[in-house]
């Protein structure tokens, strides 16, 4: 636990004294923006909710997580200090909690980080505030089920882009799990029961709910099972590269 | 200290490391020799659990690497290959990480931390960017993380690499200082380092060991008393005939 904490804090510390953390945060609100005022129509709705804002954050993480997951491994195994860190008496899934808790911690700050918006719809409603909390509960969850994925798939490699570009379509297949243009390729021949199963492991599905403010245990054991899974299966890609 | 029986290393067909055993015990100083892409490098990262062996074992101090890593690596100092560092810390950031997470405690980091920055001379970069520092800058700080913990166990691959002959020279001097109570394994190039600090050399040549004994009886082989001479004749001798 303790080396958990330590790697976390080195992580941390990363992304802040490069210029990752703050590029990140302001291409995010920026975009966030954007979308929510622009394509979103927060004011033509004239309705006192971030449903608008909410609404883009499973296309937005799909370009932007990749972005800060696809450096997690890659990267050390690239400059080589993957080598010093694994020879750490420390072990590999502890290194691998480390590395996914403070890129999950720099993704809270950049969502903590959009608070002006909250403040714009009190400011001008009355919305309703533990709908908003619910919602952004959902969307921290999401961007960690993003970051997981991405994650486990920049263990695979020591190329940055690959690991952006396939985390990314990763992701979009998580997305879209939800979606017809996924669920046609199964109706016809397939039992409902797989349907459903296929349906099930949509972000949107369980996004959806909870951003309505409903946080509906299935929901968040969803995520963190699916967190779960792809961060065991980072750290045996890790070991299993060892004995390569 | 340290015991590697039938050490075994393939990548795919590649049989990087055939059969290697050796022990040492503490106080000595093992140089590692052999040509490039002989084993060496891979020999040491078994040691310290960044590769599993395919075959054999490796102990550190009576625990077994693939059964309890976390264990056996708490005892080693390692310099890996090229010296590889985070390059957006600094020396200073990256000591107190790696204290930390060698478990060095809190009320003696600072006092080992400032211990070993003067024993490999870099109190004047402690604040600077590692992808700003030289190249036998680097070498150093990886060095000074290597044995900012104080490890029975130290192994270094290529220390030396880089470094200006007054460089080379204060590291060698640094080994012999910590030699006495410590097992420290090293690779080199040069011949001539392992006749200066080491007291038993290892010649790995197609990830076999080809030779195992003092650097002095090594030279005693070559009727010139030339190292290079020696080392040519036993890693091109165990070679296949070529045609």
């Amino acid at each position: 636990m303790k080396s958990t904490t330590t790697i976390l804090k080195r992580e941390l510390r990363g992304y802040f004294t490069t210029p990752v953390a703050y590029v990140f945060i302001v291409i995010f609100l920026l975009l966030t923006g954007i979308l929510t005022f622009y394509m979103g129509g927060f004011f033509e709705r004239e309705q006192a909710d971030l449903a608008p804002f909410f609404f883009f954050h499973p296309w937005l993480y799909l370009i932007l997580v990749p972005a800060i997951s696809m450096r997690l491994w890659a990267e050390e195994r690239k400059t080589g200090t993957i080598e010093l860190l694994l020879t750490l008496p420390i072990s590999t899934g502890q290194a691998v909690v480390g590395k996914f808790l403070a890129a999950w911690a720099f993704t809270a700050a950049a969502l903590v980080a959009t608070f002006p918006i909250w403040i714009t719809v009190n400011f001008l409603g009355d919305p309703d505030n533990g709908v908003i909390l619910a919602a952004y509960v959902g969307s921290l969850l999401m961007a960690g089920g993003y970051l997981a994925i991405g994650s486990c798939i920049s263990a695979m490699t020591n190329n940055q882009v690959i690991a952006f570009v396939v985390s990314l379509v990763g992701c979009l297949l998580f997305i879209l799990a939800g979606l017809p243009a996924v669920l046609d390729f199964f109706t016809g021949w397939a039992p409902q029961a797989v349907i459903d199963t296929v349906s099930s492991f949509s972000f949107m599905t369980h996004f959806n709910s909870i951003s309505k403010g409903v946080i509906d245990l299935r929901d968040v054991i969803f995520y963190a099972s699916l967190i779960g899974c792809f961060l065991l299966a980072n750290t045996l890609i890790l070991d299993a590269k060892k004995a390569e | 200290m340290i015991e590697i029986q039938e050490l075994q290393k393939s990548f795919g067909d590649f049989r990087a490391v055939d059969g290697v055993s050796f022990s040492v015990q503490p106080g000595e100083v093992l140089g590692f020799l052999g040509p490039n892409g002989a084993g060496k490098s891979t020999t040491m990262r078994m040691i310290t659990g960044f590769l599993t062996p395919s075959g054999g074992a490796v102990k550190v101090a009576g625990t077994d690497v693939g059964i309890d890593p976390i264990a056996a690596k708490r005892r080693i100092g390692y310099l890996p290959e090229g010296a590889p560092l985070y390059p957006d810390m600094t020396p200073r950031t990256l000591l107190e990480f790696i204290a930390e997470v060698r478990g060095v405690p809190a009320s003696e980091r600072k006092a080992r931390i400032e211990k070993v920055v003067a024993q490999v001379h870099i109190s004047g970069v402690l604040d600077q960017r590692i992808d700003t520092l030289s190249k036998g800058f680097k070498r150093r700080v990886g060095l000074a993380q290597a044995i900012v913990h104080d490890p029975e166990i130290l192994i270094l691959d290529e220390p030396t690499d880089g470094l200006d002959p007054n460089q080379k020279h204060e590291v060698r001097q640094l080994i012999e200082e910590m030699s006495q109570d410590k097992v420290i394994i090293l690779s080199t190039h040069i011949l001539e380092e392992v006749e200066a600090v080491c007291s038993r050399a290892i010649i790995i040549a197609r990830g076999k060991v080809v030779y195992d004994g003092t650097p002095q009886e090594l030279k005693e082989r070559s009727p010139s008393g030339r190292l290079d001479e020696v080392f040519r004749e036993i890693t091109t001798a165990a070679a296949p005939a070529l045609g």
